[in-house]
């Protein structure tokens, strides 16, 4: 029990600490950006000394800079992260109206890669040369594509020979929102679909051949029950790891997705936020994308430790 | 005599082209103890695995297994389930591997017997009773570790209370000890010997190891290259001792000959089914070997207490 | 961290006339980037309203985009850029990262704990975000995509590099050379560099591949080279309202153009890989 709470305190302050130093690194790129930081955060453009005044006000740029990333933090932390100067809206209103949207999307993403990825490699593993065969040929097309050609592709196919979903925009309402969101999650999650369904064919074909498999197949027990207690619990925790690897990842691709497929979420107010240089947005929206990456990796880790208890004993 | 518990008529099997078993004709009785001998790649494990169809998908079989006087080879996927959760049981060689690393022990032990419908708690009960016959201490807390945390030889125990679990009548262990440290070997076949004599359950024990089969067995089969080439009492052995590829076996052992002097050894390399000659599978390293040993291949002839193949001992019965 | 899987090829790599076509692939694509001027047709940002979606034609082998421009030449001209950056990250990011890793290997202690730990948490940034992060300070263009992403792979390079540098310390050529007084300079650079140089150059022939798709997203979303520039990411992102239109050629042709390349690459990778130990994972 020791042991295992030392693990997840480890894996805990691991995160945190990544998290901190990114933190510090977004904040200190404003100063490696020739020019003036306050014209900088203004977006760049000529504004009033009234609006220069306030901006060094809010920012404390008179202040040392641990100072100001001190403020920086205090006020993200407190749920207030700032305005943009060229929107002229709070960074939480902004992040707030899109966020469902960019979750649907990488969850809707992640569903089709964890259960059509991992069903497929299944079947692969279990199933004979054909089946086989097809995964490989499949994937192969898949994983040669990415995101935004497969993003190209789709709209070609959906907006000239099939209407079937709608190639723009981001819908209204949840079943209006995920019928939006078809595309784009498919663009999103093909090459890693692709790469999960290999390594779950990969991992469950190992552990078929495994000596447990054929101990547990000389005791009698029932082929289902080998194959769902031995074969594929055994093979989960790669599998696991593999997917979350891929749905961490997923929060990064949203910028390709979401813009190409004129989605309204985090990825592309990203996109559009940079191409405006409105640093105040990009500097949180990289960090929540940044967390979000490290907590779900974490988030997996331990799950795998709940697996796999021999995890935690070798890396303690 | 009455209908032996488990028979091999004339198994052969090969992967491919490539011949595995030669030609196995044993039977083990109700209750009994065999023992079967010889080194590596000589078709044990292939013999004893057959008993449980547990083949690679490539190899063909003819000849047949009977167990209780039914073809294994012949059964439904639903005979043989049953075949293999309760009337045998299998221990393997090496625990560390054979048991899944990701289930607590008493997972593993409970599984088949809650597959066959007994309640969670029935059977809980059934195997702490059984993990203390094994002699495992602090059962309960046993229960409860997972694979890693046990020892190797105190895994192998679980492993044969888990064979014991079924109430099979014949348990097939797979050189059981040879993954183990020389110090735990002893206890570990001292322990399925006692257990296997208080619940009068018949064993096929694959060793490489002819003495310690013999501490163990009531009868020794030794096996070379695909066949089976003598079978004798195990309280004979040394006494009857007659095929040549025995007797070299035999003398090959530390404690055979006098402190500071050169320890036998059997003359060439161990073969396999495939590259052994046609006649007799041990003609190529047989030191009194002739002519007709190479191109004839001798049978199993009852020859004093045992039986052996041998075109030698034939001529000079 | 990219974590788009490449390792697709590993199949293909194995098939014995794959990696020879790869390879020519490659070749001919450093060539046609070299050679960019002189093979292209017309010149890539001539405007022609007039000819504006022509069909393929002997005039315009693969069409003209919708302001008339003749698609072959503006491929042509945009593999300069798109094929120069993923070079220059790689190779930028290939020297730091194995100069940290054999640094690291060489001093261990205090010194190699933080280099470890600092690659760890480079690598919680996903290359693409820091490139728009980098993009968003800098501008857009050429330049700052390719900085943020030589960045990026730095941890993926100098990790690989870091643990074979480990192995490759440990051997006892090294202790014998320190025994006949080298300096450590002198052991790493005529003796570490020259046994670690096939599995770096396999690494950078992987990371090439990744590289090149994470600096076409970045020109996709419109934040590397800005238009009328020729760069393949861009012409895909370019020729997206085409494809509603009904004209598809312009982002069509880029995207296969992006994926051959990048599939030869990675082929070529993997053989490489095959021969020199090292490969992806």
């Amino acid at each position: 029990m020791r042991s295992v709470l030392w693990f997840v305190g480890r894996k805990l302050a691991g995160m945190l600490a990544t998290i901190l130093v990114a933190s510090v690194v977004i904040f200190g790129a404003l100063y490696l950006a020739p020019g003036d930081p306050a014209s900088l955060l203004a977006g760049g453009r000529q504004v009033s000394p009234e609006t220069m005044a306030a901006i060094r006000a809010q920012y404390h740029l008179d202040e040392p800079f641990w100072a100001q990333y001190w403020h920086w933090l205090a006020g993200l932390l407190t749920g207030d992260p700032g305005t943009s100067m060229v929107l002229k809206e709070p960074v939480t209103t902004l992040i707030m109206s899109r966020l469902p949207t960019t979750l649907l999307l990488v969850a809707y993403a992640g569903t089709l890669i964890l259960i059509v990825g991992v069903v497929l490699g299944v079947l692969a593993g279990i199933g004979g040369r054909i089946a086989d065969t097809a995964l490989t040929l499949g994937t192969t097309v898949l994983m040669a594509a990415p995101a935004f050609v497969a993003a190209i592709l789709l709209i070609w196919l959906f907006a000239t020979k099939l209407s079937w979903f709608p190639v723009y925009g981001s819908g209204e309402g949840f079943g209006d929102r995920i019928y939006h969101l078809t595309l784009p999650a498919l663009a999103l999650s093909g090459g890693y679909l692709a790469y999960v369904s290999r390594i779950t064919r990969t991992e469950v074909r190992a552990e078929l051949a495994a000596d447990h498999v054929a101990a547990a197949r000389a005791r009698g027990l029932p082929g289902w029950s080998v194959l769902r207690r031995h074969v594929l619990r055994n093979a989960a925790p790669p599998i696991l790891a593999v997917s979350g690897v891929t749905v961490a990842g997923l929060f990064a691709g949203t910028a390709v997705a979401e813009q190409a497929f004129g989605v309204s979420g985090l990825g592309s107010l990203l996109v559009q936020s940079a191409a405006r240089q409105d640093l105040v947005v990009v500097q949180v929206l990289s960090l929540l994308l940044v967390a979000a990456f490290v907590v779900v990796n974490m988030l997996v880790d331990l799950v795998n430790a709940i697996l796999d208890p021999r995890l935690v004993k070798e890396k303690s | 005599m009455t209908s032996p518990l488990l028979e091999f008529q004339n198994l052969r099997m090969a992967i491919g082209d490539r011949p595995i078993l030669r030609e196995v004709t044993l039977s083990v009785a109700a209750g009994e103890a065999v023992g079967l001998v010889g080194e590596s790649g000589s078709g044990k494990s292939m013999t004893v695995k057959s008993v449980v169809r547990l083949l690679p998908s490539a190899a063909s079989v003819s000849g047949a297994v009977l167990f209780e006087g039914t073809d294994v080879n012949a059964l439904g996927p639903k005979e043989l389930r049953r075949l293999r959760s309760r009337d045998v049981a299998m221990v393997f060689q090496d625990p560390r591997a054979t048991v899944n690393p990701v289930h607590t022990i008493g997972h593993f032990l409970t599984e088949v017997l809650r597959d066959q419908g007994m309640s969670r708690s029935e059977a809980l009960r059934k195997v702490g009773g059984l993990l203390a016959d094994v002699g495992v201490d602090r059962v309960e807390r046993r229960l409860r570790q997972r694979p890693h945390e046990l020892s190797g030889g105190l895994l192998q125990r679980v492993v044969i209370a888990a064979a014991l679990a079924t109430e099979p009548k014949l348990i097939l262990a797979d050189e059981p000890t040879t993954a183990l440290d020389v110090t735990t070997q002893e206890e570990v076949v001292a322990i399925l010997d006692e257990q296997r004599h208080r619940r009068g359950t018949a064993l096929l024990f694959i060793s490489h190891d002819l003495e310690l089969a013999a501490a163990v067995c009531d009868r020794i089969a030794v096996m070379y290259a695909g066949e089976i080439v003598e079978i004798l009492p195990a309280a004979r052995l040394h006494e009857d001792a007659r095929h040549p590829y025995t007797r070299a076996l035999l003398r090959s052992r530390p404690g055979t000959v006098a402190p500071g002097e050169r320890l036998e050894t059997v003359p060439g390399t161990p073969q396999s089914a495939a590259d052994a000659p046609a006649g007799c599978v041990f003609a190529d390293r047989c030191p009194q070997a002739e002519k007709d040993c190479r191109t004839t291949r001798p049978v199993l002839l009852p020859l004093g207490t045992g039986l052996a193949a041998c075109h030698l001992l034939e001529r000079n019965a | 961290m990219t974590v788009l899987a490449l390792a697709f090829p590993k199949k293909l790599a194995r098939i014995p006339w794959v990696p020879a076509i790869a390879g020519a692939v490659c070749a001919i694509a450093v060539l046609v980037a070299v050679l960019a001027p002189w093979l292209a047709p017309h010149d890539p940002n001539a405007v022609d309203p007039l000819n504006a979606y022509a069909a393929f034609s002997p005039e315009h082998p693969l069409g003209t985009d919708d302001l008339g421009r003749d698609l072959l030449s503006r491929l042509i001209m945009g593999s300069r850029t798109s094929l120069a950056g993923p070079l220059i990250v790689v190779l930028a990011a290939g020297v730091a990262g194995t100069a940290l890793a054999i640094s690291a290997a060489w001093f261990g202690g205090w010194f190699d704990a933080a280099v470890s730990r600092v690659l760890d948490i480079l690598f919680a940034f996903p290359g693409l975000v820091l490139a728009i992060t980098v993009a968003a300070i800098f501008g857009a263009g050429f330049v700052a995509p390719v900085v943020a992403l030589s960045v990026g792979y730095l941890p993926m390079i100098a990790r690989v590099m870091r643990a074979a540098a480990l192995r490759e310390r440990s051997l006892p050529y090294i202790e014998a050379l320190r025994v006949q007084g080298f300096s450590g300079w002198h052991i790493c650079r005529r003796h570490l560099l020259p046994n670690l140089a096939p599995l770096l150059v396999v690494q950078a022939a992987i990371g090439f591949g990744y590289a090149m798709i994470d600096l076409a997203s970045i020109s996709f979303l419109g934040l590397g080279l800005q238009p009328p520039a020729a760069d393949w990411g861009l012409m895909i992102a370019n020729g997206q309202p085409s494809i509603l239109a009904g004209f598809p050629q312009q982002s069509l042709e880029a995207a296969i153009a992006v994926v051959i390349t990048v599939v030869a690459f990675t082929v070529v990778a993997e053989r490489l890989a095959e021969r020199f130990g090292g490969g992806v994972r």
